[in-house]
Parts: C-alpha cells; sequence; structure tokens
C-alpha cells in the first residue's frame, strides 16, 4: 500500500469536510431526527423505548452512514481526481483505505459520540450506554468500510444512493445483530464481550476484504 | 565519448525507456475506435496525435496511461507490458482533459495534492515558484473555485513545472483555454522537458502547432489515417 497517497488523500478529505462543516453534520443530524421520531411514533411507554433502544441507535447510525456513501467517491470521479489517485502506484487500496478512514472520522464518529445521548433519550439504563458506545465504535468503521465496496460498485450511476443502501444493508446485517445484541445481552444480565468480540472480528475481516475489493471496483469504473 | 546532455542530471543519465505501441486497436462501446496503430515514441520526442472528433485521441492516452485496456496489442514501457507497471506510473504524468481540481482548495493546496499522490512532494518553494511559472503569482491562495476555466488549466499544468526528471508527459488538450503567455510558457516547458530526455504524447486542435510541429521537430500521428473497422482478431 502507498503510504504517501494514503496520507495525502485523508489528509485532503478532512480539509474539504472541514471547509463545509454544515454538509459534514447532515448524517448526524440525520440520525439524530431519525431517532427522535420513534418515541413520537410507537409511544411514550419508557418500557418499549428501553427495549428498542439500542436496535433504534443501530438501525438509525446504518441508515445515516449509508445516505452519507454516494459523495465518497462521486465528487472524485467526477473532476477528475479518481484517475489522478489511480494513476499513482500501488495507489488503489491506499485510496479505498484513505477514503473509508476519512468517511468514519467525518461521518462515524459523531455517531459514535452521539449514541449515547440518544440511549438517555430513549430511557436505556445508564449500564447499558458504555456498551452502546463501544458497539458502534468497532461497528461504524464497518459501515465505513462495506458502505465503500458499494459506493465504488454504484460509481456512475444513477440513483446510487439507493443501490448502495440496497447493496451495503443485506452485508450490514451481521454488525446490527450483534452490535444491537450487545446492549440486549446487558439488559438481559448477560455479558455483553461475546456479541463485542463477534463485532470485533467482522471489522478485521471487513479491513481485511473491503480495501481490496473497494479498489477493484474502482478500477473498473474508470475503465 | 559520448555528448553529456545539455541540463544533465545525475538521475538523467539513464534514459528513459521508449514507449512502443504495436498493433494496438481500441474498441469503445462496440465501436473500434481505431485498429493496427504500431509507434514508437523514444526519450526527447514529442508526438502530436491528431484526428477528428470522436476518432480515439483521448481513449489511446487513456490506454496509454493504462487507465483502460487495449482491444488488441501492446502497449509496452521499454520491454515490458505498461500497464499496472509501477516503474512506468512513477514515470507517467497524465493530464486529463478534466483538470482533478478541488473547487474548495486553493491553487497551492491542489497542486500540492497532485505532487504528492504522485511522489514529486517538493516542498512550499518549489509549489510557489512552480505556479508563478504558470504566471499564477499572487493566486496561490485563491480557492479554485473562484479561478477562471484557463487560470484552471494553468494549475492543473502547474505540475509540468514541478517535473526535474525525465519522464513520459500524456496531455490531453494541454492548450484548451490557455491564452498567449501561457501557450508559450507551455511551449519553454515542453521543450525544457524534452531537453532532458523526456518524451511527450499530447492532444491538441490548435493549428498554431503546425508552425511549431515544423520548428520543433513534433512529430504527427493522425488517427484519421488509420483503418477504423477491420475485422480484430477475436
Amino acid at each position: 500500500m502507498n503510504g504517501a497517497v494514503f496520507a495525502a488523500v485523508y489528509q485532503r478529505d478532512l480539509r474539504l469536510a472541514w471547509r463545509r462543516r454544515t454538509e459534514a453534520l447532515l448524517p448526524v443530524a440525520f440520525f439524530l431526527v431519525a431517532a427522535s421520531l420513534f418515541p413520537l411514533g410507537v409511544g411514550p411507554d419508557p418500557q418499549i423505548l428501553r427495549l428498542i433502544a439500542p436496535g433504534v441507535v443501530w438501525v438509525c447510525a446504518l441508515l445515516a452512514a449509508m445516505l452519507s456513501m454516494p459523495p465518497l467517491y462521486a465528487a472524485d470521479h467526477a473532476d477528475g481526481s479518481l484517475e489522478q489517485l489511480l494513476l499513482a502506484p500501488g495507489a488503489g487500496l491506499a485510496v479505498a483505505a484513505a477514503k473509508a478512514a476519512a468517511h468514519w472520522t467525518i461521518s462515524g464518529a459523531p455517531l459514535v459520540v452521539a449514541a449515547p445521548l440518544l440511549g438517555l433519550l430513549l430511557g436505556l439504563p445508564s449500564a447499558e450506554l458504555p456498551v452502546l458506545f463501544e458497539s458502534l465504535l468497532l461497528g461504524t468503521p464497518i459501515l465505513s468500510l462495506l458502505g465503500g465496496v458499494g459506493a465504488a460498485l454504484t460509481l456512475g450511476l444513477r440513483s446510487a444512493g439507493m443501490l448502495i443502501v440496497l447493496i451495503v444493508l443485506p452485508l450490514a446485517i451481521p454488525a446490527l445483530i450483534f452490535g444491537a445484541g450487545a446492549a440486549a445481552a446487558v439488559d438481559a444480565g448477560l455479558s455483553p464481550s461475546p456479541h463485542l468480540s463477534l463485532l470485533g472480528a467482522l471489522l478485521i475481516a471487513c479491513l481485511v476484504g473491503a480495501p481490496p475489493a473497494t479498489a477493484a471496483a474502482l478500477r473498473i469504473a474508470v475503465e | 565519448m559520448t555528448a553529456l546532455p545539455l541540463n544533465g542530471t545525475p538521475a538523467a543519465t539513464t534514459p528513459l525507456p521508449a514507449l512502443r505501441l504495436v498493433d494496438v486497436a481500441c474498441r469503445r462501446g462496440d465501436r473500434l475506435l481505431f485498429t493496427g496503430l504500431t509507434e514508437t515514441l523514444g526519450p526527447g520526442e514529442l508526438l502530436w496525435l491528431r484526428g477528428g472528433n470522436g476518432r480515439g485521441k483521448t481513449s489511446l492516452l487513456r490506454l496509454v496511461a493504462g487507465l483502460a485496456a487495449p482491444e488488441h496489442g501492446q502497449i509496452l514501457w521499454g520491454d515490458t507490458p505498461a500497464r499496472r507497471n509501477e516503474g512506468f506510473a512513477a514515470q507517467l504524468v497524465y493530464i486529463a482533459h478534466a483538470n482533478a481540481l478541488k473547487d474548495d482548495l486553493t491553487a497551492t493546496e491542489s497542486l500540492a495534492f497532485l505532487a504528492r499522490v504522485h511522489a514529486r512532494d517538493a516542498g512550499a518553494p518549489a509549489l510557489r515558484a512552480a505556479l508563478a511559472r504558470l504566471g499564477l503569482a499572487g493566486r496561490e491562495r485563491t480557492p479554485v473555485r473562484s479561478l477562471s476555466q484557463g487560470l484552471r488549466r494553468r494549475v492543473a499544468l502547474a505540475r509540468l513545472a514541478l517535473e526535474t526528471a525525465p519522464a513520459l508527459w500524456v496531455l490531453d488538450e494541454p492548450f484548451d483555454a490557455l491564452d498567449v503567455a501561457g501557450t508559450a510558457t507551455l511551449h519553454t516547458l515542453l521543450a525544457a522537458h524534452r531537453a532532458r530526455g523526456g518524451s511527450v504524447l499530447l492532444t491538441s486542435h490548435h493549428l498554431h502547432l503546425d508552425a511549431a510541429a515544423a520548428s520543433a521537430g513534433f512529430r504527427m500521428l493522425d488517427l484519421d489515417l488509420l483503418p477504423r473497422d477491420a475485422a480484430v482478431a477475436r
């Protein structure tokens, strides 16, 4: 992997996000708004809200991550930057990894920070909040990595946004199950560590598998 | 025994490999744009690619850059295939029709990013000098968004002013949107590049190149003269 390309792309993406700060805040705003709709829709019964809270937070985080995916490569594709990046020696992997890392820093990390607040809002007991935080800390990088594959596969297509969601959501189901399951396990008086370990294993698998798949999809897209 | 190059640097002692196109055919969708293209581009040479709209000039440049694979034939860098070849990638400068600049970055940031990605990180003074060379002094910190089309082209071309070693330049319509001064600067850069043993493959519709072609020894390759509908070996 080309380390110089990784660092250059990562820093540039953070700088671009900083220049468009309001745009970068949209996923976390969506996350908060979508999750706060549930008490209105389901009703204010604290018992029900407490039970569904981990699932609600996780599903909303998943959707927020997916909605911020379409522009990940599309802007670079449109202005010719992507071609330039892929021409550098050994750059495919570096670009895929840097883009996923930048996406997580910009869109994923704020979700992790906001999740305990949403948990509180939905009446989650304080013992479950750290577990929810940890599960999202392990889970949101998975979403960024898988989303990168979806964004690269749908590059140049119309209605790429919908397609990304349809491609990535089935792949993200294991992360959703173990992520939401971790907090539910605490609620049932069990240890969350098996869930978190499996989430960690999923993250490692995505770290190894997603960047090469993304790089291959990008090469096809610029051809 | 042999004469040293005029502005020979230590890096220039190993000559640049020749770019060799061997019986190349290019397909775009279900159409063959050209077939049977055989051509060699040696160090110090400039090949001016001509042809009408849709004859495959840009497609050929993309084949050479390795962004696409030819339908038939081979593109060699010296004796090895050029595509997915790290040595070739390190010696290639490809400037496409799109400028690859970000609206939200400044001219300096854009140039620094491209230089860094292509391992030509030269530091702030070199970047400033390269931008000044292209007539962008005083606009280093202007966001690309507020630059005109011609000035954006100059920022993209400032990459050429950062080059110090012989390389292969593949330029898609580099003279487009440039004014008279910009055109003259680009000619100077091209001449310096060829003098240090670099090679150039470019496309242009600009007729002023006709005069340059005669005086500076540009070679011409006209894609209109190649067969386009010949059957390709399956």
